[in-house]
């Protein structure tokens, strides 16, 4: 059952991706209901599969790499939907919406076996839902910095195109970015602390210097710094948006790291 | 009854023809009212703007009615002749008539096609017919609906969001860096007219705080106290950039006044925030190195001249879904029209209560089955003589009223006492129209530009 929603959504993504993808390229704005609607079925179904397979395997936390990253992809839609209620800014559909698709097609690549915790954190919902969301803030972030890549580029060759006229203002953009960080990083502290109760608490250890361990670090240092740098020495605009750029591409490094080392 | 519209435009007639014809705004009433008093015609608006002036009217009779409008126009001016005017002239009517209306409303006919001034001088030229009360129910219905045509277009295409002019231009490219311009600040250099205007629509864009600087120090207090801003003397004006979102800059220089290293200092200094910096001068002012400062974005009158052809042409697409639209509204509006006319009225109204009484007298002889043929036709002639007398003095009426200029509220009243329009009432029966082929927007575009003279009008002078 829950394989059969996992399917339908993934189907649906597709069809909102492609949708979306053609909204950014076309002058009508007509396709960005029809996106829309598409995205939230494409959520409801998903949701669904989620609280089934929570049900199967009697577990809050993803209990597979696999499940996180569909966990994660649910997370990415959740997030753009409440966006796009706040800011109605439809074009970020066509940048987070392809995001989540990647994100659970590579969950449905991924064999089900692969852990993400011990059998010890199986309680510990609470850690992995607060380091995911952070990571969605950077993800946000990033499609936020992307499109500011973009659209400066468009504005300084002068290129009026469909593009151009779709996406935000620059200092919308750039205001994205900074309280996708603003909000990411604290979250993301939170989710790091309470892993390193829960380990002391498992193992006696707050931390166990494992790959991952360091990587998140390493994660948290770099959004630290670029937090810092924008508030005293104003990292902002084209070197803000930069920056998240590479910093997402670290996270996801990561990631594909953990993966291939587990698998 | 005829709507008809004689008039001519920046399509037709030279802006010296033109500016002798306009009639302004303070003569607006007089003009209506001495329009009205010609014979044959009932109603009237006058529209008269820089690039066009028109006669919307109901008229008796259309051959008639064109001639008195034409004497009418040609009495306007002293120094106009009806010769001089009349190879200028277009005139349509009935659905083009219509037609022609709901274009000029929604801007489609306009010199700068999509411009929003047109509508509020409609606005204003339907408010002094209405003060003057030279318009009746048909006419106040049209000019209502060409006025709702008109918001409908606006909402429903891009055909306004495009900026047109140079100046404007500027305003859209700044809202492609600045999401919100209130808090922005924005810093003149130099007073060119385009920058006088770019400035302007900043400020009715919500900017707030301008800073002008000039070479006359008492030219920039000037412009100051009319923008409601701050003088910078010229020779800080560099200094004063970092405070600056927006720079417009138009002097009179040979030579650059802004390089490339005093925008990036601005920038540094203003910790990257986004500036944005136009040059309208010719030769420019700000040398064109500025381009490759980050956060700094240079754009000159070529490139505002660029992105306002490409809207011009944006423009152009947008106004043929306008045209569609315009295409079903008088679709509408006809229909509306023709349920005015009184004699499909009158056979609505028979059919209607004929309708009624066989339903009755059916109902009442089915009871009475014993009753003999005599009976039966005693029975139905009571009711065919009740109906009758009933309607008698309805139908006297609307034949009465036809050529007042009550008619159509008489035969509104009528057909909403006796729900003539319910789907029930034998619609079918209503005359076929007598219009001339439906407006169609080629017909219209065919009559505009290249060939002023309608059919209609061809028509005429072949006589």
């Amino acid at each position: 059952m829950a394989a059969v929603c996992f399917m339908v959504t993934m189907v649906l993504y597709f069809v909102a991706t492609m949708s979306f993808l053609a909204y950014l390229l076309r002058r009508s704005e007509a396709l960005s209901n029809v996106s829309l609607a598409i995205t939230a079925a494409g959520f409801i179904s998903h949701t669904v599969a989620l609280v089934i397979r929570m049900v199967e395997v009697s577990s809050t936390v993803p209990p597979s790499f696999s499940d996180a990253l569909s966990f994660f992809s649910w997370m990415i839609i959740l997030v753009f939907v409440l966006v796009e209620f706040r800011h109605r800014i439809h074009v970020l559909g066509s940048f987070m919406v392809p995001l989540a698709l990647v994100s659970l097609v590579s969950s449905a690549a991924l064999p089900e076996t692969v852990p993400t915790l011990q059998p010890v954190f199986k309680t510990l919902w609470f850690h992995v839902t607060l380091s995911m969301l952070g990571t969605v803030g950077f993800t946000v972030a990033f499609v936020a910095g992307v499109m500011y890549l973009i659209q400066d580029r468009l504005l300084k060759s002068k290129q009026f195109n469909v593009l151009y006229s779709k996406l935000p203002a620059l200092d919308f953009l750039d205001h994205l970015n900074q309280q996708s960080i603003v909000l990411g990083f604290p979250l993301l502290t939170l989710g790091i602390v309470t892993g390193a109760i829960s380990a002391e608490f498992a193992r006696g250890s707050y931390v166990s210097w494992n790959p991952e361990q360091i990587w998140a670090l390493v994660t948290w240092v770099f959004y630290f710094v670029v937090l810092l740098g924008r508030l005293t020495v104003g990292w902002r605009a084209k070197r803000a948006a930069y920056l998240t750029v590479i910093g997402f591409a670290c996270v996801i490094l990561t990631l594909v790291g953990v993966v291939l080392k587990e698998t | 009854m005829h709507l008809i519209v004689v008039g001519l435009s920046h399509k037709t007639a030279p802006v010296e023809i033109r500016e002798r014809l306009a009639v302004p705004e303070s003569r607006l009433g007089e003009a209506l009212t001495r329009l009205c008093s010609y014979p044959g015609v009932k109603e009237g608006i006058l529209l008269s703007t820089c690039n066009r002036v028109e006669v919307y009217s109901i008229v008796d009779d259309v051959e008639t009615g064109y001639e008195r409008i034409q004497e009418f126009l040609a009495d306007t001016h002293l120094s106009l002749s009806s010769e001089q005017l009349t190879p200028h002239l277009y005139w349509h009517t009935g659905d083009r008539a219509i037609g022609h209306l709901f274009r000029v409303a929604a801007s489609l006919d306009s010199m700068i096609i999509g411009e929003s001034q047109i509508l509020g001088q409609l606005k204003g030229a339907f408010e002094v017919a209405l003060a003057h009360k030279t318009t009746g129910v048909i006419m106040n219905k049209v000019v209502k609906k060409a006025i709702s045509v008109a918001k409908r277009v606006r909402t429903e295409t891009k055909i306004a969001e495009m900026a047109v002019s140079v100046s404007y231009a500027a305003v859209e490219l700044a809202k492609k860096i600045f999401s919100d311009l209130h808090e922005k600040t924005v810093l003149l250099v130099g007073a060119g007219e385009m920058a006088k205007l770019a400035a302007r629509h900043l400020i009715a864009h919500g900017v707030r705080h301008v800073r002008i600087t000039t070479r006359t120090p008492q030219h920039a207090v000037d412009l100051a106290a009319k923008f409601g801003g701050t003088a910078v003397p010229f020779d800080q004006f560099k200094d004063d950039m970092a405070s600056a979102d927006i720079v417009l800059v138009s002097t009179g220089a040979a030579h650059y006044l802004v390089g490339a290293e005093d925008v990036h200092r601005a920038v540094e200094e203003r910790m990257n925030r986004p500036m944005f910096l136009i040059d309208i001068s010719v030769p420019r002012n700000i040398d064109p190195a500025v381009r490759h400062v980050d956060n700094a974005f240079l754009f000159d009158i070529d490139d505002l001249t660029q992105r306002v052809e490409q809207n011009r042409a944006g423009r152009v697409q947008e106004a043929e879904k306008a045209e569609r639209m315009v295409l079903e509204e008088v679709t509408i509006m006809l229909d509306w029209m023709k349920s005015l006319e009184v004699t499909p009225t009158i056979v609505a109204l028979r059919s209607h209560v004929d309708d009624l009484k066989r339903a009755e007298v059916d109902k009442v002889l089915t009871r009475l089955p014993h009753l003999s043929l005599q009976d039966r036709e005693l029975v139905e002639g009571l009711a065919s003589s009740i109906v009758n007398k009933l309607i008698h003095r309805t139908m006297v009426t609307l034949k009465a009223e036809v050529n007042s200029s009550n008619g159509p509220a008489f035969v509104e009243a009528a057909r909403r006492f006796f729900s003539l329009d319910q789907p029930a009432a034998s619609v079918q029966q209503i005359e076929p129209s007598r219009e001339s082929p439906r407006y169609h927007p080629e017909n219209a575009a065919e009559s505009g530009a290249e060939d002023p003279v309608s059919e209609t009008s061809v028509r005429k002078r072949a006589r």
